[in-house]
């Protein structure tokens, strides 16, 4: 138990102050500014955007900035931040079939309809340090093609007219929203959807890996992983009706997962999906792999004990901020806790002693 | 125009305002130099909107995380009223937005369409191009190998 403690605050504001030239290093090299974290540390900024659950890669840039690169400690920044706005509102579902794509790709289509954009990707690289870039590298353009104009519909389109995937049915529904209300198990697939986006990208990883494994395995495939510009409408009540009120960036994988059928379903595939704030691929299939793992009860499969298939041990220790609170706050003082313990400890060799004693005699 | 199409257009205005860059609006508002009287029915106000997905793009809605809004209304001199919703946290950009909507109710339409909406559109356009062109260059083509399994 945390005790509250008085005193200590000069101490506490020259370590404040400490900190702050620590952040800055050494002055004789130039200081970052927020406009660079954005733009050339631009994956930090978006894993920063998508666990502290809110797209402004300013904000996300300053807070890496204030927190020395500590992202957990940048999310928790944003989180802090967040709290303080008014919400205005939802949004419309953003619609990611209009999606302007910057990659695409399919693991299961070679010649998916509309093709197979790679963007800018770390695939094929070779994982070679770069020393050109130690020196001031000038960045030559990158090539350009025609633009596609045709449509780039889900790849899941075309499993979806032959029968051979399982429907996902649209509704409207309000969805539950766990930073309005305490997150309640059991979950249901919107909740659990929404805590993995905002959940620790290593935590939903190693999840996932678990799956693949074999811990619950589900056999996943890519089915399409986009990533890419969505606009963002909302109903303007003062207009009564709805305008794009900004654009976002997200990334977005849907997995096809292998399924033998059960005593109401055909066999047929079943779907694993995720979708996340900015460009963060690694993180959108770990969520499209554990969400598909998590669905193992609507879906009538057993539960083998996995640990990506308790909803309660996923749902609960997904979220960084959470975890990094009650896990650093064992640091602050516990005098008081402890020394009840080290009381104890003390009476309890007394007690043992003394029993030694009488039965030697 | 009747008023469908009416409502249509400024829709595609205000969703154009909403996504302009800071920096550009401020530009094309302040070399056109307007600067109409008005008094706010809403003062800039900063805020969030929490952005909604669906399962399985097409399922259920659910919540995927907030984005930051700023928001506006402004009254003309003439009574006209016009309202900013703009991504980002910029006051200024909301209160610009808020002017702009309302000026294209009035019988100046034409002229701010012209210095500024044209301007902006024919902007996004254009860096919507050159971002689908370098994608277009990174589309491949997979070919599968036979494998001599004999």
């Amino acid at each position: 138990m945390y005790v509250a403690v008085k005193g200590g605050e000069r101490a506490i504001d020259n370590a404040h102050a400490l900190l702050a030239e620590k952040r800055r290093g050494d002055t004789s090299v130039a200081e970052l500014s927020v406009a660079q974290i954005r733009e050339q540390l631009s994956l930090a900024v978006n894993r920063v955007m998508a666990e502290g659950s809110l797209f402004d890669p300013d904000l996300a840039a300053l807070a890496i900035k204030q927190a020395q690169g500590d992202l957990i400690e940048a999310i928790f920044l944003i989180r802090a931040y967040r709290t303080t706005l008014p919400r205005f509102g939802s949004s419309r579902p953003i619609d990611t079939g209009q999606m302007s794509c910057v990659r695409r790709v399919s693991a299961t289509f070679k010649d998916a309809p509309g093709g197979q954009v790679l963007g800018p990707t770390f695939d094929y690289t070779h994982r070679l340090l770069d020393f050109k870039l130690m020196a001031d590298g000038e960045v030559p353009e990158a090539e350009t093609a025609p633009p596609r104009t045709e449509p780039t519909p889900h790849i899941m389109d075309f499993l979806n007219t032959e029968g051979l995937i399982e429907e996902e049915e649209a509704h409207d529904e309000i969805p539950p929203d766990l930073t309005r209300a305490p997150l309640e198990l059991p979950a249901d697939r919107p909740l659990r959807l929404q805590s993995l986006t905002r959940g620790d990208e290593g935590f939903i990883l190693g999840m996932a890996y678990s799956t693949q494994r074999g811990y619950a395995r589900n056999h996943a495939f890519v089915g399409e992983l986009r990533i890419g510009t969505v606009p963002v409408e909302m109903e303007i009540p003062e207009l009564g009706f709805a305008i794009e009120i900004g654009e976002i960036e997200v990334s977005e994988c849907e997995t096809v997962n292998q399924f033998k059928g059960s005593k109401t379903e055909p066999p047929q595939f079943t779907r694993g999906y995720g979708l996340i704030f900015g460009q963060s691929e690694r993180k959108a299939i770990s969520m499209a792999l554990v969400d598909r793992a998590l669905r193992w009860k609507e879906l009538g499969e057993d539960d083998v004990g996995a640990p990506a298939q308790n909803e309660e041990f996923v749902l609960y220790h997904a979220d960084n901020i959470q975890a990094t609170g009650f896990l650093e706050h064992i640091k602050l003082p516990h005098y008081v806790d402890f020394q009840a313990e080290l009381e104890l400890v003390r009476k309890m060799r007394a007690e043992a002693q003394t029993g030694l004693q009488e039965a030697a005699e | 125009m009747n008023d469908t199409a009416r409502k249509n257009d400024r829709k595609t205005w205000m969703s154009l305002l909403a996504k302009a860059p800071s920096d550009r609006l401020a530009a094309l508002w302040s070399e056109a130099g307007y600067a109409p009287e008005h008094s706010f029915l809403r003062a800039p106000e900063q805020g969030a909107v929490m952005v909604q997905g669906r399962t399985g793009a097409t399922g259920a809605p659910f919540n995927l995380g907030e984005m930051t809004v700023t928001r506006c209304a402004a009254k003309l001199a003439d009574g006209t009223v016009g309202h900013g919703y703009v991504q980002g946290r910029d006051k200024a950009k909301a209160v610009t937005a808020a002017l702009i909507d309302a000026l294209m109710q009035t019988d100046r339409a034409s002229e701010v369409r012209a210095a500024i909406l044209t301007p902006l559109a024919c902007e996004a356009q254009r860096a919507a191009e050159v971002k689908a062109a370098k994608a277009a260059a990174t589309k491949v083509e997979f070919f599968t190998l036979v494998r001599g399994e004999d």
